[in-house]
């Protein structure tokens, strides 16, 4: 994994650059775009596309990717990870922590990575059942829904709050909330007020597009992460199996906790090649644009070691997600015996 | 600030352009708009030392933007260029030519280093059109508001460059004082603005003009030659640039007076010999230097960094290293490349090293 990682860096080059600056003109043209077409009604529709697609890159294969340092190497103010924040509820900074560190140290470690379930669903059989999460269902659909607000509130920690081991507002919450206030009325401002204003007598019709241009983005980003860890088949860890974890077996979690999505190249640009969540969460600093390259010798390492290299479509990985967020609203039948593959997955960690 | 300037910074244009701002938007229209950030155009190259065998030196002239708020004489600018690669590179250069006001052109007199990425690749590459980022103008090493009747200069190979900004500035202002200019170089050959300085020097007001080449036969610097030149020089106001030996040989003779500027060019270090002290910038802590990650290093100095992973993934520790050369050890690859952002968690000084923690 290491020369496969070298071999890569090496490469790195012009080609990347210009990539990723190519990238962020076609966001921006069609953020431009989908702005202006809200002056004319009967572009409306295609405005609200224009500002969907154009919110999906920024969040995706921009925001996401400039925020985990791929590009840092560039020394360009404007994609680098210290210095860039995206068109999203969530601050950077806030986002940073969640996920760079803890979610992609303790990938699907249950009770240390807080993406499992994000502290509201139940998305592993190794989390406790209690008849809260009856509602499992319903919660995922409004987290799809307000996808962006609730990556917001995720280093909130809502699950310490409910426990009673954290103050919402105050202590560990009180900079996380800071950061949270000044981000969000930014963007409330912009999407919901001064937008529609500048339009004058379309003021509810841009309110609304903004607000589908929203939706459009959450829906998607919603689909694309919940693939990525939580169809049938991927693996997760207990804390005692990862304690004094080599280098080698941190790779080996990464790569059994982690699944790909197959789909062309638009696919996989519109997802931040994300569907190489694999590559990813094995390579999370090299330039995402490189993962479909590296997935060729990932796979072949794979099949030398016999290890499991989960992908599939997206409709089919979605089904296995959605079967799964509805089969875990219940308690389970036997332990781990219902997610047949999960548990295949685990012995092979465990041999 | 124009019409158009203020609008592009008002918290309205900034509240519908956020979280990008109006920057990001700008340039990719034309990378000469800007509300915030300076950059400019390479709008003419002039060769002043090729000599074979001798690193080329050359006069750069840019156009900066709009947001650019002109320099006073002596002041160095950070200069950021897109290399072969797509890297964006950073170096600080001195502003040769006289002040400028926001918005003027101005010059950059650089030698082509053999070391230096930035200053090779600007004056052997750079085409005219070329866009450079730039920061404002900085540094105190400076002409006064007053500027005394008697000023002497002591520069060595290219500290020569805020020198000469200032004689030029001292030149449009019509400053009748008198001025003693002693310069050091290799050889006459490699003497940059030697006409200049010559006619200079022949005209009314002229400067006191003292070429120096200690390898053609001249003398080193020696308080008792400087005494010779300008009697009484600690009590003249003077401005001394040049590379580590001279400053080094010039500074004791003006022990106990307050009359000696200088502005220091560092050479750079690479060592690359384990060992050395690692220091830390910002706390002013500074330790030998254990052979571990910078990061365990400023811990056991007692400094408490913002960290994450600590395994080279999250980039939750990344610092800002000022000088030295470093090891990542997830790459085995050094680098010593000045003012460059690494993950402390991976990497391992090799010799000294300066942090900014």
């Amino acid at each position: 994994m290491d020369a496969i990682r070298q071999r890569t860096v090496a490469k790195l080059g012009d080609e990347d650059a210009a990539y990723i600056r190519k990238i962020v003109k076609w966001q921006r043209g069609l953020e431009v775009a989908g702005r202006v077409g809200f002056y004319v009604p009967p572009l409306w529709p295609a405005a609200v596309a224009s500002l969907g697609v154009s919110k999906i890159l920024d969040n995706m294969e921009i925001g996401h990717n400039v925020m985990h340092g791929q590009y840092d190497w560039m020394g360009d103010p404007g994609l680098n990870s210290r210095v860039f924040d995206w068109d999203t509820m969530a601050p950077a900074e806030n986002w940073k922590h969640g996920h760079n560190y803890v979610h992609h140290t303790y990938t699907n470690i249950v009770g240390k990575d807080r993406d499992v379930g994000y502290g509201i669903l139940r998305m592993d059989p190794d989390q406790k059942w209690h008849p809260y999460y009856l509602g499992n269902t319903i919660y995922a659909f409004l987290l799809m829904v307000f996808f962006e607000w609730g990556v917001m509130a995720h280093d909130l920690e809502a699950e310490e709050v409910f426990a009673g081991r954290r103050s919402m507002f105050r202590g560990e919450n009180a900079p996380v909330w800071r950061k949270i206030r000044k981000k969000v009325s930014k963007q409330v401002l912009k999407d919901y007020v001064v937008f529609p204003l500048l339009t004058g007598p379309f003021f509810l019709t841009t309110l609304a597009g903004n607000a589908i241009a929203n939706l459009i983005r959450n829906v998607w980003t919603f689909s694309i992460i919940f693939c990525g860890h939580f169809p049938a088949g991927v693996a997760s860890f207990s804390i005692e199996e990862c304690e004094d974890e080599s280098r080698g077996h941190w790779y080996y979690r990464q790569l059994l906790g982690s699944a790909n999505i197959t789909g062309g190249k638009l696919f996989h640009v519109m997802s931040g090649n994300l569907s190489h969540q694999i590559e990813h969460h094995l390579f999370p600093d090299v330039p995402a644009r490189r993962y479909p390259e590296m997935a060729v010798e990932v796979r072949e390492v794979c099949n030398r070691y016999g290890l499991q290299y989960n992908q599939g479509s997206l409709f089919k990985q979605l089904a296995t997600v959605y079967g799964k967020i509805f089969r875990l609203s219940f308690p389970n039948r036997t332990k781990k015996a219902d997610v047949a593959a999960t548990s295949v997955a685990q012995q092979a960690v465990a041999a | 600030m124009s019409l158009a300037t203020t609008i592009l910074r008002s918290r309205a244009v900034s509240a519908l352009t956020s979280p990008h701002g109006v920057d990001r938007y700008l340039e990719l229209v034309n990378p000469m708009w800007a509300a915030n950030e300076v950059r400019a155009r390479l709008v003419d190259i002039d060769l002043e030392v090729d000599v074979p065998g001798a690193a080329r030196v050359a006069t750069l002239t840019f156009q900066p933007t709009s947001t650019w708020r002109g320099h006073r004489a002596g002041q160095y600018v950070q200069l950021g260029v897109e290399l072969p690669g797509g890297r964006r590179t950073t170096r600080c250069f001195t502003v040769s030519s006289p002040d400028s006001k926001p918005g003027d052109r101005f010059t950059v007199t650089m030698r082509a280093n053999p070391d230096g990425q930035v200053s090779q690749h600007l004056v052997e590459h750079a085409k005219r059109g070329t866009i450079v980022h730039l920061s404002q103008a900085e540094g105190d090493f400076v002409l006064p508001d007053h500027v005394p009747d008697h000023i002497l200069f002591i520069t060595g190979g290219s500290g020569i460059t805020p020198a000469m900004s200032m004689l030029r500035s001292l030149q449009r202002r019509t400053h009748r004082g008198r001025i003693t200019f002693l310069h050091y170089a290799q050889s006459e050959d490699h003497q940059i603005f030697k006409d200049e300085l010559a006619e200079i020097s022949q005209q009314g007001y002229g400067i006191d003009l003292h070429l120096v080449y200690p390898e053609a036969g001249g003398r080193n610097f020696s308080p008792m030659e400087l005494e010779r030149i300008v009697p009484g020089f600690r009590d003249v106001d003077t401005w001394l640039c040049g590379p580590a030996g001279l400053v080094n040989a010039v500074t004791p003779a003006y022990e106990g007076s307050d009359k000696l500027r200088v502005e220091y060019f560092k050479p750079p270090t690479f060592s690359g010999v384990a060992g050395g002290e690692v220091s830390f910038a910002k706390s002013g802590v500074a330790a030998e230097n254990s052979g571990d990650n910078i990061l365990e290093q400023a811990e056991a100095a007692g400094l408490a960094p913002a960290f994450g992973c600590r395994m080279g993934i999250c980039f939750g520790c990344v610092a800002i290293k000022k000088e030295g050369t470093v090891r990542n050890v997830l790459t085995g690859e050094t680098s010593s490349l000045p003012d460059e952002q690494i993950r402390i968690c991976v990497s391992t000084p090799e010799g000294d090293c300066s942090v900014e923690l």
